[in-house]
């Protein structure tokens, strides 16, 4: 499919991302949880004792990043570790979004609880009650008494906390039998449905026209009941949090390469004349929580992995502005491209740029998993954006458009200082996307690739991986404009 | 050098170095049996 | 090494043949590589899993070893390694194992 050949442009205006900072739920992420089952030698008071304040999460450079105050660039020249040196007087939010606090995503989850399945203690810290007031939208609060809580919780309840020892409140089990229903499932697929619905309640207000036509979802979470575990849907809920009648929704899966889907398939309908405009949505992952906090509590350094994320991309018709998704520079990886992660980078970036007679390097930047190496490292992960960077220089050298010594030249020039929490298909990317649009607009980039690869073996179906990828492209009329023509 | 031939091989991959099934492949190619094959994830 | 994959190997190690067994691993760093040797050489360094204070033994090499390359199809090698040889943090890789294999010997 040629450029031409499309009737309607598809562009990408802007993403909101929803960083919800809930230190409480670190103990109900999936490797605290199942740690402090095997050890109940303080383990679960040396991780609160480890977690970090809001303002502190606020002034991590990182997180600056994902906000958009701060570029990947200025916090490659911050010195490391990065919560030793936090951003002074950081605000809590930016062009690329915005920080909510725990109390108000708890609020948030009360407004979510259509099944009325939370339950709040009756006494709660004042920051919770002021929270609930403001933020759960006329949503009824259920408050019972301690003895009730303990009861709940001895039959399947899921607890969550702010800072004592004390649960603020349980969720509910849906029904006894359903391992689909069970509290701490349901607990993680409304933490998603929430910071989502925020995302997008912020994208919406940023940009209100034209109306959206769909809604995608990308997200990790399998949304169901006992017949159908992963039925899903949940972009649709979503959009039901969100004010106004608006557009229905679908969601699009494939592990942590679901944005990228979702944005070539929003970005199909679009140049189809089928809408005109598509959101992708996706929440953040509760399970991710505090993965790797025995790595960083070795390290002497606060739990990291304390933040669920939420998205939402805005893509439209063209508006003369905005990056153009270039369609026919595309790629989903297909059977066969083998799983290796050279053989991903050959097929999902060299593969299409080599299609449309342009090299690895015309693409100023390429956002890869942009997982924060500062919460990786310490777990032995090592660093997962440069590694990507270091097989793309590889495989420029192998086509001859470097020397093999120029390799760390091209990872400085194309690469990313990696800065997202590690939240799976959030990680993924798109977290670039506010810092891509603001490069490929008012900036002086051209081209930026996005890769997402996906590890479709952790679900044991198969043993494949799974991949995608996109270029977006400074859109032709603004360059048009900017020569005055 | 190890010997691989006849030896039952324990492929313990990591998606951000070298996965499961290409460490398979490797060892199966030098005459030996994969009996555990499993690629950790740690994003 | 997670602790779902410390059982499994545990059990696979005790169902026999203990010495025909080799780990081969495709970890992408120094740290993780020392850390999976340990655990399958000496036992999990953490004392959380199931291989705490179990020393297991297993000879363990990596992919990017060249008494490992050697053994293997060029052809083979190639497809699958390819670029990931001079990608990844060879010498490191190997350094961490010869730390291990010492420290072993010790």
């Amino acid at each position: 499919m040629s450029v031409e050949g499309v009737v309607v442009k598809p562009v990408v205006r802007g993403a909101a991302f929803c960083m919800a900072h809930v230190p409480g739920m670190v103990l109900s992420g999936s490797k605290p949880r199942r740690e402090i089952t095997h050890n109940t030698n303080g383990l679960k008071q040396q991780i609160v004792s480890n977690l970090r304040s809001f303002a502190d999460a606020v002034a991590y450079p990182p997180h600056q990043v994902m906000i958009g105050n701060l570029t990947p660039e200025a916090l490659s020249k911050i010195e490391r570790p990065w919560h030793q040196h936090p951003i002074p007087n950081a605000a809590a939010e930016g062009p690329g979004g915005r920080f909510i606090d725990e109390a108000t995503f708890y609020a948030w989850m009360a407004r979510g609880d259509c099944a009325r399945l939370l339950r709040f203690n009756e006494f709660l810290p004042g920051a919770l009650e002021t929270a609930l007031a403001a933020n759960a939208n006329g949503a009824k609060i259920q408050k019972i008494d301690k003895t009730a809580l303990a009861d709940a919780i001895a039959n399947g309840a899921e607890p969550f906390f702010m800072g004592s020892s004390d649960p603020v409140g349980v969720f509910l089990p849906a029904h006894e039998e359903d391992e689909s229903l069970m509290a701490p499932v349901l607990m993680e697929n409304a933490a998603a449905k929430v910071t989502g619905a925020i995302a997008l309640t912020d994208l919406l207000k940023k940009y209100n026209d034209p109306p959206v036509d769909h809604l995608l979802g990308c997200g990790e979470e399998a949304v169901g009941d006992r017949y159908q575990r992963g039925g899903g849907n949940l972009a649709k809920a979503m959009g039901e949090m969100v004010q106004g009648n608006i557009a229905g929704g679908t969601d699009v899966k494939s592990f942590c390469a679901g944005g990228i889907h979702a944005m070539l398939l929003g970005a199909a309908l679009i140049a189809s004349g089928m809408h005109r405009r598509v959101v992708v949505v996706a929440g953040g992952s509760l399970p991710k929580l505090g993965m790797k906090f025995q790595g960083h509590l070795q390290a002497g350094y606060p739990i990291l992995e304390d933040v669920v994320v939420g998205v939402a991309i805005d893509l439209a018709a063209d508006d003369h502005v905005s990056p153009i998704i270039r369609l026919d520079c595309s790629a989903f990886h297909r059977l066969g491209q083998g799983s290796a992660a050279h053989q991903m980078a050959g097929a999902l970036s060299a593969g299409p740029l080599y299609a449309q007679n342009l090299r690895l390097s015309d693409v100023d930047r390429y956002a890869v998993e942009l997982h924060n190496p500062d919460i990786t490292e310490p777990a032995g992960s090592g660093n997962v954006p440069l590694n990507n960077y270091q097989i793309l220089a590889a495989i420029a050298a192998q086509k001859g458009e470097i020397q093999r010594e120029q390799m760390p030249e091209f990872v400085a020039a194309h690469g990313i200082q990696g800065f997202s929490p590690t939240q799976g298909h959030i990680a993924s990317a798109v977290p670039y996307l506010p810092h891509a649009i603001a490069g490929l607009t008012s900036g002086n980039m051209n081209r930026v690739q996005f890769v997402a690869k996906a590890s479709l073996f952790l679900g044991r179906m198969t043993g494949a991986s799974d991949g995608a990828s996109l270029l977006i492209e400074r859109n032709p009329a603004l360059t048009q404009t900017q020569k005055g023509v | 050098m190890i010997d691989l031939k006849d030896k039952l091989v324990l492929c313990l991959g990591e998606r951000d170095g070298i996965a499961a099934p290409a460490l398979q492949a490797c060892v199966e190619s030098a005459g030996a049996e994969v009996i555990y094959a499993e690629t950790q994830c740690f994003v | 090494m997670d602790l779902e994959e410390q059982g499994n190997i545990s059990r696979l190690v005790a169902s026999g043949q203990h010495d025909r067994m080799v780990a081969i691993l495709g970890t992408p760093n120094p740290a993780s590589t020392r850390m999976v040797a340990m655990t399958l050489r000496d036992g999990d360094p953490s004392y959380a899993g199931p291989l705490a204070g179990i020393p297991l033994g297993l000879p363990v090499y990596h992919v990017l070893e060249d008494q490992v390359k050697q053994r293997i199809d060029p052809d083979v090698y190639e497809y699958e390694v390819g670029p990931m040889e001079f990608v990844l943090d060879r010498d490191g890789i190997i350094n961490a194992l010869q730390f291990v294999r010492e420290a072993k010997a010790a």
